[in-house]
């Protein structure tokens, strides 16, 4: 083990999880702004709509993320969209994880009974109203582990944007092997720096279950 | 319309043996996620039975694996194999074998979870009743307990083939030459000849992501609104 390659390289390493970060944060945010949007239209079947977003779910759900992001950054720039890399992965990871998200609340509304609906129209609620002050928080509840592994996922798929040249872990770790060759402690800085980021939010999803749970 | 097609750069599919060569990408990726997805299938489920065992050993080394596992995203998982096992071993392995392996030991875990989480959503009443009926204990587990599991397994371990096929487009970061490398090769060849190639080749191999996948989602979901 070399110790000093270690701690000369630890910067770089920081630099790129927070770039990771940075961009999964994003991306994440986004997604879940996407995925309540979806799951507002699918709640109250809106005409045409409703549609597209039955058909972008299932395109987002059965593609991988390597190909939507080739798409994004080097397909669509011939047809006059050009966009830069790290959009790129915002929109990607946005891209795929709405579909996820819109999934989970979909399955958290499913659980509420149709009574709260009906309810809150008798009580005078709007439709909005209704969705937003009644069903949103019940639902999210009962999808907050669902969405908490939705997060778990998105982080991890960010180790793919190395693809499109973000120099982000994987893109760091690669490199430095090319370099130096000194793949185990690349690798095993590679796997802590994974741990660091993922750990935390994995154990924030079993506490919070558990917390759901004795409620 | 032909010049459309050709703005698009989807006429660069058509040349040569060019759409053979990415069908043939779209072999090596189905090879490896079928071949992966069997042996998961198998050893997932003996795993799965292994982790009903109240065994503290067994039970923790399970436990570390699956969340080890489970936690690390699958690229830096093929990196370790592919790029930690020459260093450490000092033994070659190709960029297909690494896959296979890391898709496997990946399937392996999610598949004993499925399996240990639907054995143990079989109300106890059942062992019970089995037993109260003179069966023994692999009769229980052959006629009782593993019908009534594998109407949960069977939807999500089909889910799992999706999965795994979608995953399986990593490996090009390993040097594996699949359908996104086969259309990168492509895309690169012609630069000259069509511009827009990069549009239309990746659209196609998107396209064809979902022509894949998709049917096998929807299969999985109507069986688990069947079984249910």
């Amino acid at each position: 083990m070399d110790y000093e390659f270690i701690i000369k390289f630890l910067p770089l390493y920081k630099e790129a999880a927070i770039l990771t970060l940075k961009i999964g944060i994003i991306g994440i945010i986004f997604a879940i702004i996407i995925g309540l949007a979806l799951t507002i239209i699918t709640f109250y079947q809106v005409p045409v709509l409703r549609n597209i977003t039955k058909f972008y779910i299932e395109l987002s759900r059965n593609t991988p993320l390597i190909i939507q992001l080739f798409f994004i950054y080097y397909g669509l720039p011939k047809v006059g969209i050009s966009i830069k890399a790290e959009m790129c992965a915002i929109l990607g990871l946005a891209f795929l994880g709405g579909s996820y998200m819109a999934e989970t609340f979909r399955s958290g509304i499913e659980a509420i009974d149709v009574i709260q609906k009906e309810s809150a129209y008798s009580l005078g609620f709007s439709k909005l109203q209704t969705i937003i002050y009644i069903i949103m928080p019940q639902a999210i509840r009962v999808s907050l582990h669902g969405i908490i592994a939705n997060i778990i996922f998105l982080l991890k798929e960010t180790s793919v944007f190395s693809a499109i040249s973000i120099m982000d872990l994987m893109f760091t770790a690669k490199d430095l092997i090319g370099i130096y060759y000194n793949t185990i402690e690349a690798l095993l800085m590679l796997v802590l720096f994974y741990l660091i980021i993922l750990l935390p939010v994995s154990i924030i999803g079993i506490l919070i279950e558990r917390k759901i749970k004795y409620v | 319309m032909f010049s459309y097609v050709k703005d698009l750069g989807i006429d660069v599919l058509f040349k040569g043996h060019n759409f053979l060569r990415l069908m043939g990408g779209l072999l090596v990726t189905l090879k490896i996620s079928l071949i992966s997805i069997a042996i998961s299938v198998v050893l997932g489920l003996a795993f799965g039975i292994l982790m009903q065992k109240k065994n503290i050993a067994v039970r923790v080394v399970s436990r570390i694996y699956i969340d080890f596992i489970r936690i690390m995203p699958q690229l830096v998982l093929l990196f370790i194999v592919y790029f930690g096992s020459t260093r450490a071993f000092r033994i070659n392995l190709t960029g297909e074998l690494s896959a296979i392996i890391v898709f496997s030991l990946w399937g392996i875990a999610e598949m004993g979870e499925i399996v240990r989480g639907s054995l143990s959503s079989v109300s106890n009443h059942q062992y019970e009743s089995a037993e109260a009926l003179g069966l023994s204990r692999l009769q229980t587990f052959i006629y009782v307990i593993l019908p009534q599991s594998l109407r949960r397994i069977i939807p999500i371990s089909i889910n799992l083939i999706t999965r795994m096929i979608k995953t399986t487009s990593l490996v090009l970061m390993i040097g594996v030459v699949e359908m996104i490398k086969v259309a990168q090769q492509i895309i690169e060849a012609n630069r000259m000849l069509s511009k827009n190639a990069a549009f239309g080749v990746y659209l196609v191999v998107f396209i064809l992501y979902f022509l894949i996948c998709w049917p096998i989602s929807v299969l999985s979901m109507k069986l688990e609104k069947r079984w249910k």
